[in-house]
Parts: structure tokens; C-alpha cells; sequence
């Protein structure tokens, strides 16, 4: 670690009654987040909550219409360039340019950071090989796979030695072995001291690089906190069943909702079924005793803390989904 | 990788102050003109199909337009040529579109540069890009039969207030490829381009055109710009001052309008 990585007291991000609006659409609505800094930050949400809103506000393309929101202490608005000497952009597109090699595009974004020429050269070569790129620096990067051009885009956001570092769905379209490659470069630079704000809606993401995670839906924060602490917010484990029979599936999923009141979610076509426990292991022992009682055979059964995609999903699910009536089936086997 | 990783932070030291205007617009433009020549479709067809309508109004069209007491193509050239901008223009607006529509905007605007660097750099590559074309269209009207009529000092100022027209054309077509959503739409915005090119004196005499589409022919502003690019070749400078008017209008306005909406892109 770093001197950089270390929290100096001011928060990275605080954000008091953000709004946004473009016309009649409110994409922030009154946003209140305050993060601290040494950390990876991981800002959730279903599509249209505000995510990138968010990251175009902290880097200055978006005014804030009210609200306040200051970066690393600086003020969006009023010191707007101060903000962009702190941060370094990625944003959904790898906005690289694809006639340039690798290396002339990092050259270029370190001397519009303000590096000389001199300079620039290193930190271009000090870029390719933090990330990885020697091998392709000299090519086209018009010719790069996709996670290549990410590591690229990601790099040339770096160039500037930013302290800030916003990476905007930094995944969305790549195939797993590139997420991969991209989940490496990330969580480098965060071991190397660079603060970082994300935005994904792949949970697996925020649980793979995030320290903390805001969960955002329709422009407001409704969960903040680390990445456990949302698992373990929800304040319920979860019951999982897999049945012998996929036959028995649907009567297992009435016994499993009688007793949870909870929706459960069905595997389409599968054995298996969940649902939250909010009664915890009282609630299991009635689940295989009443499953006992129907003679429904039963593989597995047991209890564990709920995934980030459930209380994602817990978080942001509308109102008439949750909590289910009793009875009330989901998934796509009903 | 790992082994490097630690140093990393040091060699990455940030820059104390932000770019110059100068070093930025350079590199702005710097990025611009290596797309532009580095892009076959963009340098070589851009270039080819400028000669091939050149060649099709001299040779195709030309024998059935009578241009008065000159030949057609000592009429056609120096008015060709000025206004080849209208035809590579609708190149420079879906470029401008397409960088915003992939987030190459939003790089530079996330960077510590003026706002002014995106429009001068863009400005400054795409002027060299036409200058360029105005060299080059050139040459083929002299390979095509043009002669100058008066000195090669009055030809060079013909020259200089055609790369100045294109400066001016630059801007206008990076306006309207900030405010078009997307490069389709920037295409189709600089069609507009035509109207204004072809309802002029540049390729035809506008006396030739029925009465009522006279007055737009003679109130917009390609057939001063034109008419002053063969007054000056002719050793003469009426119509220059026309000329030079509706170009520092077309710069004074459009200019803001580009900064300001690069801004909020």
C-alpha cells in the first residue's frame, strides 16, 4: 500500500440532495452519499437508476441542476477544474482512438493531462506496462480484442496519475475471459493507491473488486455500505431446496412460501428453489418437517447469507413483487 | 506485471498545471489528422471523389453551360475549388458527431484542458485536411484545362481566401455535427451544404437560373465568396469585402455557439 491508499480525512465523494434533470426526466433525485477515501467504491443499480449520471456529475460533464456534490473537497461546480485535475475517466465506450497505436493514444491523453513531452513518454510506458499492453503497445489499437481496448481506455484514464479513478460499466460487453483481464487491472491499481468509483450492474463485479457499494434506483441511494454489511442487511438468510423430482417443484415452492412468506425464486426447468428466511432456522425446521409431511424427496436443503444479486434485488424490486402474499409463486416455471 | 506494479504510482507523477491552450489544441488536432490519413476512406476517397465531380462539371455537364464570355472551365476551377469545403464538410460533422457519440468528447472533457482546445484543435486539423483538398482539386483543374487569367501572386490570394473560407466552413460543419445525435444524422444535417453550393454562382451563372430563385442566389453567401475568389484571380477586388464580411459573421457566430455546446456536450 501506498501513501495514497491511506485515508486523509476528506471524503472522496459527498453528495448532499445531488439532483439531476434533463427536461422532465429527474435521473438523480435528491442524492445523499458520503464515501470515504482509500477504497474502492462500487455504485449499483438497475439500468436508468442514475449510475452514469452519477459518474458524469463527479467528472464535471453534467451540472447538477441543486445539490451540492464535492470531489476530494472540491466543489463540481465552482472548482470544476480542480476536479478534473483529481480524476481520470472510463466511461462505457472505450473512447480510444482506433487509428492510433496503443501507445500515441496514452502519449496524447498524458500530454492533454498537462505532462511534457518528456514525461508523457514515460508515463505511457509506465501505463503499458502496469496493464499489460507491451506485447500490442505498438499496434493499431483498432486491432485489439475487447479487453485489450479496455485495458487501454482504462489506461489512458491512468496517464494523468489521477487520484480519482471513474470507470463507467467497465465490463458491459466483454466476454469472461476480458472481464477478467479488465478485474485484474482494477484490482491493481486499487492495490497500487488509486481510489476508485464504479458503476456496474454485475453484482459478481462489486463483490469481486469493491470495498464499499452504494445501491442507487431511481436517482436516490437506498443501501450504502460494505459489501457484507449489504449482504448481511437484509437481515435474513436464505432457504434453498433442491428437490429429487423436478415434479415436486411446485408443491415444494407453496410449502416453501407458506412458511417464509417470502417470494421464491424457482430455477427454471431445474430442482432448485430459495427463498429469504426471515425466521432463520425455525423457519428451515418447518420447511423439512412440512416437507416431510407432503413426501416431497428432498437432495439438499439448507440455509446460507443471501448473494449481493438477492439483496440487489430485494433492494430494488417494486413494491408489488415484495414481500410476496403467501402463496404467491415467481420464476418462470409458473 | 506484479513486479512493476509498486514503482507505478512514482514514474506516474501528476502534472503540476494544466496544458497550454497551444499544446493541447495540438494534440486535439494532432489525434484529428492522423484519423484523417491513417483512414484510406476518409484521405483518399475524400480526394477522389473532389476530382471525380470536378471532372464531371468540366467534362460531363460542361459542354451544355454556357459561362458567358469564359470558358466554362476557367469559370468552373477557382469557384470549384473554393468551395470544395461544402463537399468534405459533411466528413468533418460526423466526426465530430461520432466522437461524441463514442465517448472520445467525454475523455477530453473529463481533462484538464481549456474547452477552447477541442474547437481549435478540430478547427486546425480539419482546415489542414482542406487545404489539402484546395491543393490537390487544384491541381486536377489545371491538369483539366485551367489557366490562371492574371498573375500567380493574384493567384496565391485566390488561394489564401479560399483556405480562409475553408477555416469558416470548418466551424459551421463542426456545429452542426455537435448539435446532430448522431453521425447518420450529421451526414444528412450537411446536406444542407448543397442548397447553398449549387443555388450560387459557383458552378453555374446565376443569371442562367429562373427569376424567382435569383435573389437567394445572390443573397446567400457562396456567391460573394465565390465571385470574389474570381475577381481576385482577375487581378480585382470587388466582391472581397462581401466576402470577407459573411465570413467573419459566419466565424463570429458559430464559433460560440461550437465552445458552448462542446461544453455541455
Amino acid at each position: 500500500m501506498t501513501a495514497a491508499s491511506q485515508p486523509t480525512g476528506t471524503p472522496l465523494l459527498q453528495a448532499r440532495n445531488l439532483t439531476v434533470r434533463f427536461g422532465k426526466v429527474t435521473a438523480l433525485d435528491g442524492l445523499d452519499l458520503t464515501a470515504a477515501d482509500g477504497q474502492v467504491l462500487a455504485v449499483l443499480g438497475p439500468n436508468g437508476a442514475g449510475k452514469t449520471t452519477f459518474v458524469r456529475t463527479i467528472a464535471t460533464l453534467l451540472r447538477p441542476t441543486s445539490g451540492e456534490l464535492l470531489v476530494r473537497g472540491r466543489d463540481v461546480v465552482r472548482d470544476s477544474a480542480g476536479v478534473r485535475r483529481d480524476i481520470g475517466l472510463a466511461g462505457q465506450f472505450a473512447a480510444v482512438e482506433p487509428t492510433m497505436t496503443g501507445r500515441e493514444n496514452l502519449e496524447m491523453t498524458a500530454r492533454l493531462f498537462g505532462h511534457g513531452r518528456a514525461t508523457a513518454r514515460q508515463a505511457a510506458a509506465a501505463v503499458i506496462d502496469q496493464l499489460s499492453l507491451g506485447e500490442v503497445a505498438d499496434r493499431r489499437s483498432g486491432t485489439y480484442s475487447g479487453g485489450q481496448r479496455r485495458r487501454l481506455d482504462l489506461g489512458a484514464s491512468l496517464v494523468g496519475g489521477p487520484r480519482l479513478l471513474l470507470l463507467d460499466e467497465p465490463t458491459t460487453g466483454l466476454d469472461p475471459a476480458s472481464r477478467r483481464e479488465v478485474w485484474d487491472a482494477v484490482r491493481n491499481l486499487a492495490a497500487a493507491g488509486t481510489d476508485i468509483v464504479l458503476t456496474t450492474h454485475y453484482l459478481d463485479e462489486a463483490d469481486e473488486l469493491a470495498d464499499h457499494a452504494v445501491v442507487i434506483d431511481h436517482g436516490r441511494v437506498i443501501a450504502s455500505g460494505t459489501v457484507s454489511e449489504l449482504k448481511a442487511g437484509i437481515g435474513q438468510d436464505v432457504i434453498e431446496v433442491t428437490v429429487a423430482d423436478p415434479a415436486s417443484m411446485s408443491l415444494a415452492g407453496q410449502i416453501l412460501a407458506d412458511v417464509t412468506v417470502q417470494q421464491v425464486r424457482l430455477e427454471a426447468g431445474g430442482r432448485h428453489l430459495s427463498a429469504l428466511a426471515p425466521a432463520g432456522t425455525a423457519a428451515l425446521g418447518a420447511v423439512i418437517s412440512r416437507l416431510a409431511e407432503a413426501a416431497v424427496r428432498v437432495d439438499e436443503i439448507g440455509l446460507r447469507r443471501p448473494t449481493l444479486d438477492e439483496v440487489f434485488l430485494t433492494l430494488t424490486d417494486d413494491e408489488a413483487r415484495i414481500p410476496a402474499a403467501a402463496g404467491q409463486l415467481s420464476g418462470s416455471t409458473r | 506485471m506484479m513486479t512493476t506494479q509498486a514503482a507505478v504510482p512514482q514514474v506516474l507523477g501528476r502534472p503540476g498545471r494544466m496544458p497550454g491552450l497551444a499544446s493541447a489544441s495540438g494534440q486535439v488536432a494532432l489525434r484529428a489528422l492522423r484519423k484523417y490519413f491513417r483512414t484510406p476512406g476518409l484521405s483518399v476517397m475524400g480526394i477522389v471523389q473532389s476530382v471525380l465531380f470536378l471532372f464531371c462539371f468540366r467534362y460531363v455537364l460542361g459542354g451544355a453551360i454556357h459561362a458567358g464570355s469564359a470558358s466554362y472551365v476557367d469559370f468552373l476551377v477557382p469557384s470549384y475549388v473554393a468551395m470544395i469545403v461544402l463537399f468534405t464538410g459533411g466528413g468533418i460533422a460526423v466526426a465530430v458527431a461520432e466522437d461524441k457519440v463514442q465517448g472520445f468528447t467525454d475523455r477530453l472533457l473529463s481533462l484538464p484542458v481549456s474547452r477552447y482546445s477541442l474547437v481549435l484543435g478540430r478547427t486546425a486539423a480539419d482546415t489542414t485536411t482542406n487545404v489539402w483538398s484546395i491543393v490537390t482539386t487544384a491541381a486536377f483543374g489545371f491538369l483539366f484545362g485551367f489557366r490562371l487569367p492574371g498573375t500567380w501572386q493574384d493567384g496565391l490570394a485566390a488561394l489564401g481566401l479560399c483556405v480562409a473560407y475553408a477555416v469558416v466552413f470548418t466551424v459551421v460543419f463542426i456545429v452542426m455535427g455537435l448539435f446532430a445525435p448522431n453521425a447518420q444524422a450529421a451526414q444528412g444535417m450537411s446536406l444542407i451544404a448543397f442548397v447553398f453550393a449549387f443555388i450560387s454562382s459557383a458552378y453555374v451563372p446565376a443569371t442562367s437560373m429562373p427569376g424567382w430563385l435569383q435573389p437567394f442566389s445572390k443573397y446567400q453567401p457562396v456567391t460573394p465568396m465565390v465571385d470574389a475568389v474570381r475577381s481576385l484571380l482577375a487581378g480585382s477586388t470587388s466582391d472581397v469585402g462581401l466576402a470577407l464580411a459573411w465570413s467573419a459573421l459566419l466565424l463570429v457566430v458559430c464559433m460560440p455557439i461550437a465552445v458552448l455546446r462542446y461544453r455541455r456536450a
